[in-house]
């Protein structure tokens, strides 16, 4: 028997129009333990592990199984390898209940009719051994979460999964979430399945794994176990250079109230209240962070502010004077810029070049617009402007947006917004999908924006983010804000707790104010 | 205690049962007690209009089973009018050809069938816009049946009623239910077996999941192309079967454009009901009522309203149901989205 779970041979990957995103990895995962697997995004590892998976074929290379050679040419090959992966999307049906979902594609039957009995006690038997504990005929729509994550994980165990690989599974979690698969995790492997442990979490890689393989630009850096090693070391690793985590970051000074929203109530597309009654204000000079798990009203929340949705009913007051919310152009004159969660959708029109995207919100004013006309050279000349001193990594003012990388697109944007005089400052997950370069590189622009006495109202599902950058907290659950604290206050902890729904009060009973 | 806590239980259930059907119920209760107030003053008219009702319905609820298993799998056929109108036309011509009735029958579901695979392969192969791809079938089916329509052309029979012996003497019930002719039975029977597939099988589960989320079935090994295919197929031939039935046994004979709105009222009917099989089938046998109606009501003269107005009752009934309830009901995830691959 090989000590071996699984090993990736000089695996190399090739995409059409000559990306090469695997070259020649190696990878191998030792019977029983956690292996993460750390990159940037781009880095190659959705796509080793895809080809793991079947999802993708090689070019070139071998995969091996408990000291075997296999072919898998398709999912089907992969489950009755016994390798079983858990996407960053949960792929489960949300009207089916968790049986149906478990037993999808490996149905049981009896006669014609499908059999979901004989499952049903299997589960059962499974998350009584596993401490997985999960309703067999609970809708899937209606567990939270957490819960969904543990219905996949079963589902693999379902089908006798003795190789697991887990695809970000924290980034849609609470950090008490997360703990609470950790431990799953660590049970896993007692009972011996192997663990691939997809994540850009450093802290989290040195918490949980046993063996670290870093990946950059499609080739495999090295492979290491996390004593003795901190999260700079691996960040150097992944970037290749030395990279400053922690921003640096003066203290605030914060002046006149700026920005105040009053009431804001939205409804989604179900019709249902995302945003409910929301009131909050923001200085001069001052970021406020809202926390939250995604969904729980915050895309909602900066899409009324920036007049992408109407709201039910609320008002927003910039500097004095009432916007009108329904009109974005109003908004961007009264001095808000906005950088969306979405680049592409909103941020950028991808098939136009960076000087017209440069010109997107300002087209029509002076000194873009001349007359009838645009002023040509003054949207060049704001557009290399933007690229000299934002850095922007492009092959000139006339590339398409679509074929920049997603930390230069967002610089794009991030210069366009900061171009013009601002007074209100919105960005939403501003370093979603960004290596870590770009991410240090956009922290210093908020602050310095923030130290000019621009008010920043700042979203992030990343805790670290909001404890890094904001002067003042809320967290928001459920569409409403549930607490608010001064950032010297704050800590994971403590806004986990509130993130997953527990009040200010209970909070402070567990968790003493350090 | 323990006892008295499963009889709490035990009512505790029987509220849910009833509180979940009770507009059903009550709905049905109120059916029954109308039917048997007419029937007890009128026989005769009251079992014509019943039955008629009931054929009536035919053509739509095979329909509607059509869109039902077309949209559970994620694709959205308008094109039920078109093969409809070509199964008939097929159908029928081989009727004059060969003169075997049950093989033109099994000719005219076949163009259904082809109709079906020139759908899937639009909409699944070439990921075509599924509305333009259902245009099309429409657009096809009248200008082919138009082109190759000769007039004088006759049928050598249609498909006669059979009696079951002993249930067709019931009262009222005997000749609505059991003096029909084969497709009108064949119907009852396929609204039981597609509750039992689309419900309680392999296959019904996995088209559920391919209409919902076709990514997390194919990442568990099912051809989200192949179910769509057969879906596809299967449902067309059943509106080839609704064509079949209005050429080969409701009239005998075919016309230009004999299915006239048929197939769209089916997909009113499938919206109706909900996209469920016994739905379908009540939301048809409404619509085969409200047809029923408005024949008695212009050949008994009893009102004195022209029959233009009379004729449009279904149409109405028809703009009603789509104005009234399709924005509540749930579409499938996945409804006319094509699948690509990652």
């Amino acid at each position: 028997m090989s000590e071996y779970a699984l090993e990736a041979r000089n695996i190399t990957k090739r995409f059409p129009g000559g990306v090469i995103a695997n070259d020649q990895v190696d990878f191998s995962l030792k019977k029983g333990e956690i292996h993460a697997l750390l990159g940037e995004n781009g880095a190659g590892k959705s796509t080793l592990m895809n080809v793991i998976y079947g999802l993708y074929s090689p070019d070139e290379g071998e995969i091996w199984v408990d000291g075997d050679k296999v072919q898998i040419a398709n999912p089907n090959d992969a489950i009755a390898k016994g390798i079983g992966m858990v996407h960053q999307h949960f792929m489960l049906v949300p009207v089916f209940s968790v049986v149906e979902n478990i037993v999808l594609g490996s149905e049981m039957t009896k006669g014609p009719a499908l059999d979901l009995s004989t499952p049903r006690e299997k589960i059962r038997r499974l998350s009584r051994s596993y401490n997985l504990e999960v309703n067999p005929d609970a809708i899937v729509e209606d567990l939270p979460v957490g819960m969904q994550q543990r219905v996949e994980i079963i589902k693999a165990l379902y089908r006798d999964a003795r190789i697991l690989v887990l695809d970000e599974p924290t980034a849609v979690l609470t950090p008490q979430e997360a703990d609470d698969l950790f431990v799953v995790m660590r049970e896993l492997t007692d009972k011996g399945v192997s663990i691939i442990f997809i994540t850009h979490k450093l802290r989290e890689v040195l918490a949980i794994s046993d063996r670290i393989t870093v990946m950059r630009r499609g080739k495999v850096v090295g492979t290491t176990t996390p004593q003795g090693k901190s999260e700079s070391d691996l960040a150097a690793m992944m970037v290749g250079r030395e990279v400053i985590l922690q921003v640096e970051k003066g203290g605030a000074h914060p002046g006149k109230t700026i920005v105040e929203a009053r009431n804001l109530s939205v409804r989604d597309e179900r019709g249902l209240l995302a945003v409910n009654s929301v009131s909050f204000s923001i200085r001069e000079g001052e970021i406020l962070g809202v926390a939250g798990v995604q969904g729980n009203g915050q895309t909602e929340l900066v899409e009324v502010i920036t007049g992408i949705r109407h709201p039910e009913s609320g008002e927003v007051w910039i500097d004095g004077r009432k916007v009108r919310l329904e009109d974005p152009r109003n908004l961007c004159e009264e001095g808000m810029a906005h950088v969306p969660e979405d680049r592409h959708k909103h941020g950028l029109v991808l098939t136009f070049n960076l000087i017209e995207n440069v010109a997107l919100n300002m087209y029509y004013a002076p000194p873009f617009g001349k007359g009838l006309n645009r002023n040509e050279e003054a949207m060049l000349d704001a557009t290399e402007m933007i690229i000299k001193q934002f850095d922007v990594r492009t092959s000139g003012p006339w590339a398409l947006a679509s074929n920049l990388s997603g930390g230069n697109q967002q610089k794009v944007i991030v210069g366009r917004e900061l171009s013009r005089p601002i007074k209100f400052l919105v960005v939403n997950q501003p370093t979603r999908g960004l290596d870590v370069g770009s991410i240090e590189f956009i922290y210093r622009r908020i602050i310095e924006e923030r130290d000019k006495g621009v008010a920043v109202l700042l979203v992030s599902a990343e805790l670290d983010e909001i404890l890094g950058l904001a002067d003042r907290i809320v967290v928001m659950y459920h569409g409403r804000l549930v607490a608010e604290m001064p950032i010297q206050e704050a800590n994971k902890e403590k806004l986990g707790l509130l993130m997953a729904g527990s009040s200010l009060e209970e909070v402070e009973e567990v968790v003493p104010a350090d | 205690m323990a006892t008295m806590s499963t009889t709490l239980m035990n009512e505790g259930q029987a509220r849910t049962f009833w509180q979940k059907n009770r507009v059903l119920i009550t709905f049905l209760s109120a059916v029954a007690v109308i039917i048997i107030y007419n029937f007890i003053r009128d026989q005769r008219i009251t079992t014509a209009v019943l039955s008629s009702a009931l054929r009536q319905s035919t053509p739509l609820v095979l329909g509607a089973f059509c869109g039902l298993m077309c949209e559970r799998s994620g694709i959205v056929n308008i094109g039920i009018e078109g093969t409809m109108l070509l199964s008939a036309f097929v159908g029928f011509m081989a009727s004059a050809y060969t003169g075997n009735i049950w093989l033109s029958v099994f000719i005219g579901v076949g163009a259904g069938a082809s109709m079906g695979v020139l759908l899937a392969y639009m909409s699944v192969t070439l990921k075509m816009d599924q509305i333009i791809g259902g245009t099309v079938i429409n657009i096809l089916a009248i200008g082919l049946t138009g082109y190759f329509y000769q007039q004088g052309i006759t049928a050598g029979s249609k498909l006669r009623a059979i009696s079951i012996p002993a249930l067709s003497d019931i009262p009222l019930i005997g000749p609505v239910f059991f003096r029909n002719p084969p497709i009108t039975y064949l119907t009852l029977i396929l609204i039981v077996v597609l509750h039992l597939v689309l419900y309680y099988s392999r296959w019904g589960l996995r088209t559920r999941a391919v209409g919902e989320h076709p990514r997390a079935a194919d990442t568990v090994g099912i051809s989200v192309t192949w179910v769509r295919y057969i879906n596809v197929i299967v449902g067309s031939c059943l509106a080839g079967l609704a064509g079949v039935y209005l050429s080969l046994e409701a009239v005998g004979a075919f016309e230009r454009g004999m299915t006239n709105g048929r197939g769209f009222v089916a997909l009113a009917v499938m919206l109706f009901g909900k996209r469920t099989p016994f739905g379908a089938w009540g939301a048809a046998l409404l619509f085969g009522f409200a047809s029923a109606l408005q024949t008695q009501l212009q050949f008994g003269g009893a009102i004195d309203i022209p029959h233009q107005f009379i004729g449009m009752l279904p149409y109405l009934l028809t703009i009603l149901v789509l104005a009234g309830f399709v924005g509540r009901t749930r579409d499938p995830k996945a409804l006319g989205q094509p699948y690509t691959k990652e």
